[in-house]
């Protein structure tokens, strides 16, 4: 296929809401009432998933962004936006926004009033002075390079292989318990990577395309796509599917909007998924309401499976999961007669510790129903599919021997080389001990790791600040991670000021590709890539001149992101189409698009979906499904009596991309206060009202929340929102914006994971709850006095 | 004719996006809507199956300050509340022809403002 079919505008469904007069066929940039209109498809930043929602940036005569309205020319969002984007104007013209380069002593670190505005390239000399320094005496192993979730900066691998030269990037949150365990699980038993829902979002007539079937079931598994539109799914194609009559199970501790239209809901046990799973695999090859064809042809192992579910019968796992047995019976039927029917699997399946089982169990319902691959069903990507940025430039930058040395790779192989990533327990390990080596330099790579992605975060922040000599934060805001422990901050663009691509589902499985534009200049920011490049050939001249030899930021971008090198020509020309549809092709394991050989079947030993893992197997886990209780729970009836309740967290809300947002007034309007979610019986027997501030406490720790009493959890469960801080409040430490006041990660532990270093129990752990007379309500007024005026 | 903006509740996910959409494009200052949402539930009916077993409706209310985005609308675009809607079960129009849209399968609310 040639590149311009690649990457070929897309077509676009005008949805009966809007306009006759509308902008659809209107190119890449045009002029409308005096004022430049500007398409384009952001990722990144503000943080979020790479959906590549489309966006029309309007700027005036004098260059600034006068507004922001969808774009309904791209083909899953037509014209839709949420209010993180349309409120993009209030963060891009912030007055708590950070324009420029800016120092600190190492010894003010934690006082927000100690920066000084720098240049770029003081910056640099500083930052190229202490990577010499700390190198020569502690090699580049040294340098950790803290990864995020959502932004590009985030899963910006470069900036550890090419720019800083270690095998140390690390997402800190234990476990990695955030999409890569189902990456990982989806790899080692079916040889590809992430299966979405096939929302036809790559088909030019989408619903109606002639190539689709419409998903007649859905199974949403512990996620809430339309609050995250999780790992780039635009979670209103939800609502499109349902519009046109899909019909719903819900599996979830918390009643959502999706369950609440659900024609099952399984409000189960937090924690307990694996055990459903298994009790719905039982009954569909008990009841003979598999595909006899799709096992017999294409799966490994289905005798072995069926045996081990037969351990879990419904009945046993309605007492585990605290459901009616029924409703499993109604759910395993329902999903079996789907045709096509599909799964929407979540952050739940990372965030346990026996999350790989639980993802296990849900790959092999997909497959013995024979959806893998079909319209409708869930969309595989082809062989050539991946994180495009994992392992570029990697053996060149860090090389073999640096690799050998990351920290975890020997524990846990399984965990680092599929995501190339330290094993995130063993860095916190390492920062707190020196073992197996000091960790001595750091960066913040589109990361808040104290807010957000670190559990006991307390311990996090005081390896970080104990153990680094230096370190660099790079973000559009000041934050209490950069706070905390940064001795450099560097002034990150947003969407509306960068060129750059997306790719939805972070590449794997790519539906749309989209282009950013930029549309307006703000303050002396750069971008990932530009940095990347700028500060790689700073601190590494011989390396990126004479190997890597870009000719400039945007060639570096354009031979990451598309594989050219045309000195930006090609981004540019393709770019121009704003958001293209990825060719796709349905059942591609027949046609030998699976595999690199081009033979039929999947990329696994067998050639088939391994429903018993030899690859599990070889790195000494069961090959098999097993249900584990979750460690923290009623397992343990001591820990339930100061314990009693069942702790979930992190439902994402609409006002928020995690940490991000607090300081836009419009989004914190919202969700002003950090709440916790509790059940009417439960709040009375505690005495806590509607409204009052709650303090939860776990062996680990506790935080403050504010109580939402609500059906919306059982009586068994409360539910605490995560990533909080508080941007108006004092910065310097020991407050730190209120940084540790009511984070709920202060009660979740490090160190409780699977086998294969993946998984933890963020979603399935304990608490106690007591009302307090305090009241941390945030002023409103002060939030709009900080933030609201915009510069 | 009178124009007013028809909703088909049961779709209303309560995102959101219609109320700081109309924030936005009317510069309203905080506290102040242009369309606001109301919440009832979520709870659970002891006498109804799924999937209406649980009640968890969200209904934006039209203020004094709304428009209908006059300067949009005169163009022929959509107020910005439609335009943006995520569920996309917001329309705008005659209410006349609005009114047609009421079919008796699914929740639809009808708001009309002052002229």
């Amino acid at each position: 296929m040639s590149e311009d079919d690649f990457f070929k505008k897309a077509s676009v469904v005008k949805l009966d809401t809007l306009s006759d007069v509308n902008d659809i066929g209107k190119p890449w940039r045009y002029e409308e009432d005096g004022m430049t209109v500007t398409r384009t498809s952001p990722w990144s930043p503000p943080g979020c998933h790479p959906v590549g929602c489309g966006l029309k940036l309007y700027v005036d005569a004098e260059g600034r962004l006068e507004r922001v309205e969808g774009d309904e020319n791209n083909p899953v969002t037509q014209g839709r936006l949420c209010p993180r984007c349309i409120a993009l104007k209030d963060y891009i013209y912030n007055p708590a926004r950070l324009l420029h380069p800016m120092k600190r002593d190492p010894k003010d670190r934690g006082n927000a009033d100690a920066w000084e505005t720098i240049t770029w390239d003081e910056a640099f000399d500083i930052i190229k002075a202490e990577y010499d320094r700390i190198t020569a005496q502690y090699g580049r192993e040294s340098i950790v390079v803290f990864a995020g979730t959502g932004r590009e900066g985030g899963t910006f691998f470069p900036f550890g292989s090419m720019c800083f030269g270690t095998p140390n990037f690390c997402y800190t949150q234990s476990g990695y318990a955030c999409y890569t365990p189902r990456l990982a699980a989806i790899a080692y038993i079916g040889g590809t990577t992430y299966p979405e829902w096939d929302y036809a979002g790559a088909l030019p007539g989408r619903w109606d395309d002639p190539r689709y079937d419409l998903t007649e079931v859905l199974l949403i598994w512990g996620k809430a796509p339309l609050e995250s539109s999780p790992d780039g799914f635009f979670g209103h194609a939800v609502i499109d599917a349902m519009r046109r009559g899909t019909r719903l199970i819900v599996i979830d501790p918390r009643v959502t909007w999706l369950s609440s239209r659900a024609d099952i809901f399984l409000q189960l046990r937090a924690g307990t998924d694996t055990a459903l799973g298994m009790a719905m695999l039982d009954i569909i090859i008990s009841e003979d309401l598999y595909d006899h064809d799709f096992v017999s042809y294409w799966c490994y192992g289905f005798d072995e499976l069926a045996e081990r579910c037969s351990t879990m019968p419904p009945e046993k796992a309605a007492t585990i999961c605290d459901v009616p047995v029924e409703d499993i019976y109604a759910a395993a039927r329902m999903y079996a007669a789907g045709n096509p029917a599909a799964i929407q699997w979540g952050l739940s399946a990372d965030q346990k510790t026996n999350g790989m089982q639980h993802a296990q169990v849900i790959v092999s319902l997909m497959a013995i129903t024979g959806n893998l691959d079909a319209p409708g069903g869930q969309l595989l990507p082809n062989s050539s599919a991946g994180h495009n940025e994992v392992g570029f430039g990697f053996d060149k930058g860090v090389g073999d021997d640096l690799l050998a040395k990351m920290v975890g790779l020997d524990q846990y192989p399984a965990y680092c080389m599929v995501i190339l990533n330290a094993q995130a327990d063993l860095m916190l390990k390492a920062l707190e001990t020196g073992e197996p080596y000091p960790i001595k330099m750091g960066f913040y790579a589109g990361n808040n790791l104290m807010s957000c992605t670190s559990m006991e975060p307390e311990r996090w922040h005081d390896a970080i600040v104990k153990s680094l000599e230096f370190c660099i934060g790079f973000d559009t805001f000041m934050n209490p991670s950069i706070e905390a422990s940064c001795d450099i901050f560097l002034p990150l663009k947003t969407v509306a000021e960068r060129d750059g691509t997306v790719f939805t589902h972070y590449a794997p499985c790519t539906v749309t590709a989209g282009f950013m534009h930029e549309a307006i200049t703000v303050g002396d920011c750069k971008t990932d890539y530009e940095l990347c490049y700028e500060l790689g050939r700073h601190l590494r001249p011989e390396l990126w001149d004479k190997e890597f030899n870009f000719r400039s930021a945007k060639e570096f971008m354009e031979a990451l992101r598309l594989g050219k090198r045309e000195e930006g020509r090609y981004f540019d020309k393709v770019a121009e189409n704003v958001v293209c549809q990825i060719p796709i092709e349905y059942y591609k394991y027949e046609k030998g698009l699976m595999r690199e050989d081009g033979t039929p079947g999947f990329a696994t030993p067998t050639g088939r979906i391994e429903l018993w893992s030899t690859a599990f197997h070889g790195f000494g886990e069961d090959p098999l499904p097993y249900y584990e209780e979750p460690q923290f729970g009623p397992a343990d009836p001591e820990l339930m009596e100061e314990y009693p309740l069942i702790l979930t967290t992190g439902a994402r809300t609409t006002a928020f991309f995690h940490s991000e947002h607090r300081q836009v007034p419009r989004l914190r309007a919202l969700n002003p206060d950090p709440i916790t979610e509790i059940n009417p019986v439960t709040a009375q027997k505690y005495g806590i009202a509607d409204g009052q501030w709650v303090r939860l406490s776990s062996p680990f720790g506790e935080c403050v929340q504010k109580a939402r009493v609500s059906e919306i959890v059982d009586e068994k469960t409360v539910h605490a929102q995560h990533a909080w801080w508080f941007p108006e409040e004092e910065g310097s430490e020991p407050n730190l914006y209120g940084n540790f006041r009511s984070n709920i990660n202060n009660l979740l532990p490090n160190f409780h994971f699977g086998k294969l270093g993946f998984g933890a129990p963020n979603k399935c752990f304990v608490c106690k709850i007591e009302p307090i007379e305090e009241s941390y309500d945030t002023d409103m007024t002060e939030v709009w006095d900080k933030f609201g005026k915009l510069v | 004719m009178t124009k007013g903006i028809l909703i088909n509740y049961d779709y209303c996910t309560g995102c959101h996006s219609c109320e700081v959409a109309c924030k936005k494009t009317l510069g309203l200052p905080e506290g102040e809507f242009g369309i606001k949402l109301t919440e009832v539930g979520p709870y659970e009916y002891t006498d109804k199956p799924a999937p209406d077993h649980w009640e968890w409706t969200w209904l934006p209310v039209i203020t004094k300050a709304c428009d209908l985005c006059m300067g949009r609308t005169t163009k022929g675009k959509m107020p910005s509340c439609v335009q943006h809607c995520q569920a996309w079960c917001m329309y705008y129009g005659d209410v006349e022809d609005l009114a047609k849209k009421m079919d008796g399968k699914t929740r639809w609310a009808l708001l009309a403002t002052r002229e």
